[in-house]
């Protein structure tokens, strides 16, 4: 089940990502506002496999040498934390395109309004902000989550063991290829069709209140 | 810098004075900001140093295959998308006006296909499907043998599908959102139903699908990598042999990005041509 935590830890790290993104690319100076246009557009115009590599390769030797130079040994870093660092750079250039299109649908009178009720940034955003822009947010969110389940695939090419990996570990020492790849496609997708189901409960949820069909 | 600042202010009350007369000269100093600049420099001075430090010295031994490997890339990605296209259409319009059984099955084949990452699909295609071949002679006497033997008609294959299952989906919001009017009123002008659908339902519903296209098709463009797993030669493919050869491990894959970027670039801009030679007024 590695797959599912490296999709979830992914996930979790793409949206803080996406959340400070989105903020940085709003209300940001012009340096940060221009850095997060690069981000996103190199993320999101260059395969993830290529990333994936990049990353993974760069991410680890960076690390190993900042730690030589700081005197310490070098670690091993665990594939597993190293997978879901790097999917969730990935994540969070998609996350943070997302965000910020919620956040622009969000109605202006009402952050204005929490301006004036003297509410800091902080507060601002824990209360009015993130609540608001939820409902806009989740489709985006949903397709983002699928992605990321489905890209844990990915990580079998860097040699890391889950679910697409083990499957032709499998397959190849019984020679049952046929049998197994079924077996692991039924897998994701029923994975897949039960975050759905998920999905558009909190979908509801995240819509209370609202008009319906008021977007 | 100065100069440019000045331009800044001059657009500025230009603007303020005929807001329609921002001329081209001004737009441009407008974008380039002092700190946009400062950035510049930054990059180009990152690019040299990376062009000076880092080895290149492999490039000339690998020239030939890497551009075969994008040649690759671009004719897998050409046909798939193609293909996908074509297959897309039957598939979206089954959905909205076709009997309920081919409704159903258009849809469990879009939902199975988006539910399972690429890979697996691939793989499955490939070893799975591949291995089960063999076991039927009538299928090694066949023509077709010498095909199924190759590996690439086992990536154009999936990577057909998996367009099409996207678009699919994609042509069914399409066909769905083309006005009732307009197909009643194509009607009333006694067209049959297949001449509707050529005049008037497909191109109406091509125009509003070709903004998703486009990052549909980009989307295309960074699954072609994957056919590197099972030993087609693509780009992706030539800077992993690359890395092997040569033990050098940043390079290639620097490279194969800005290469990717490049890729991205021109399709984004070819399909906004398209799309500006579109009529805006849609029903």
């Amino acid at each position: 089940m590695n797959s599912i935590m490296i999709a979830v830890g992914a996930y979790g790290i793409g949206i803080l990502i996406g959340i400070g993104g989105a903020f940085g690319k709003l209300y940001g100076g012009p340096v940060t506002r221009d850095l997060l246009e690069l981000y996103t557009t190199l993320v999101r115009a260059i395969p993830e496999l290529v990333l994936i590599l990049l990353l993974y390769f760069a991410g680890t030797d960076l690390i190993n040498r900042l730690l030589e130079a700081l005197g310490q040994q070098r670690i091993d870093i665990n594939g597993l934390v190293a997978g879901i660092c790097v999917l969730g750079f990935v994540q969070g250039a998609y996350a943070t395109e997302v965000i910020r299109g919620a956040i622009l649908a969000i109605p202006q009178g009402q952050i204005e309004a929490a301006r004036a009720y003297g509410m800091s940034p902080l507060l601002m955003l824990r209360r009015i902000t993130l609540p608001a822009m939820l409902p806009f947010a989740i489709p985006g969110l949903a397709n983002l989550w699928l992605i990321a389940t489905k890209d844990t695939a990915l990580l079998a090419i860097v040699g890391f063991n889950e679910l697409t990996q083990e499957t032709r570990t499998a397959a190849s020492t019984t020679k049952a290829y046929f049998t197994f790849f079924l077996a692991a496609g039924a897998l994701y997708l029923m994975i897949t069709l039960f975050s759905n189901v998920i999905i558009s409960r909190i979908e509801k949820w995240a819509r209370r209140g609202m008009p319906s069909g008021a977007h | 810098m100065g100069a440019a600042r000045h331009a800044v202010g001059g657009a500025l009350m230009s603007g303020s004075a005929i807001s329609g007369l921002v001329d081209r000269s001004a737009r441009a100093s407008l974008w380039l900001q002092p700190h946009r600049i400062v950035l510049m420099l930054i990059g180009v001075g990152l690019v040299v140093s990376a062009a000076v430090f880092m080895r290149w010295d492999w490039i000339p031994n690998y020239y030939g295959l890497a551009l075969q490997g994008i040649w690759r890339t671009l004719w897998i990605l050409a046909v798939t998308v193609v293909l996908g296209f074509l297959l897309a259409i039957p598939i979206g319009l089954v959905q909205v006006t076709g009997p309920r059984w081919l409704a159903w099955l258009a849809y469990s084949f879009c939902t199975v296909i988006r539910g399972t990452p690429l890979l697996l699909q691939l793989w499955f295609l490939y070893y799975g499907l591949g291995s089960l071949f063999p076991q039927f002679p009538w299928i090694r006497e066949s023509w077709l043998w010498p095909y199924l033997r190759q590996a690439w008609p086992y990536a154009v294959l999936s990577l057909t599908i998996s367009y099409a299952a996207y678009e699919g989906e994609v042509m069914r919001g399409a066909f769905a959102g083309v006005a009732r009017g307009q197909l009643e009123a194509a009607r009333a002008f006694g067209m049959s139903r297949w001449k509707v659908f050529r005049r008037i339902w497909l191109p109406q519903a091509v125009y509003r699908a070709l903004p998703t296209l486009t990052g549909e098709t980009v989307l295309q463009l960074k699954a072609t990598p994957l056919v590197a797993t099972i030993t087609v030669v693509d780009i992706y493919a030539v800077a992993s042999k690359v890395r092997q050869e040569t033990f050098i491990v940043y390079e290639p894959l620097l490279l194969l990005a800005l290469i990717y970027l490049c890729i991205t670039g021109i399709l984004v801009f070819a399909f906004r041509k398209l799309e500006a030679r579109i009529p805006n007024r849609l029903g």
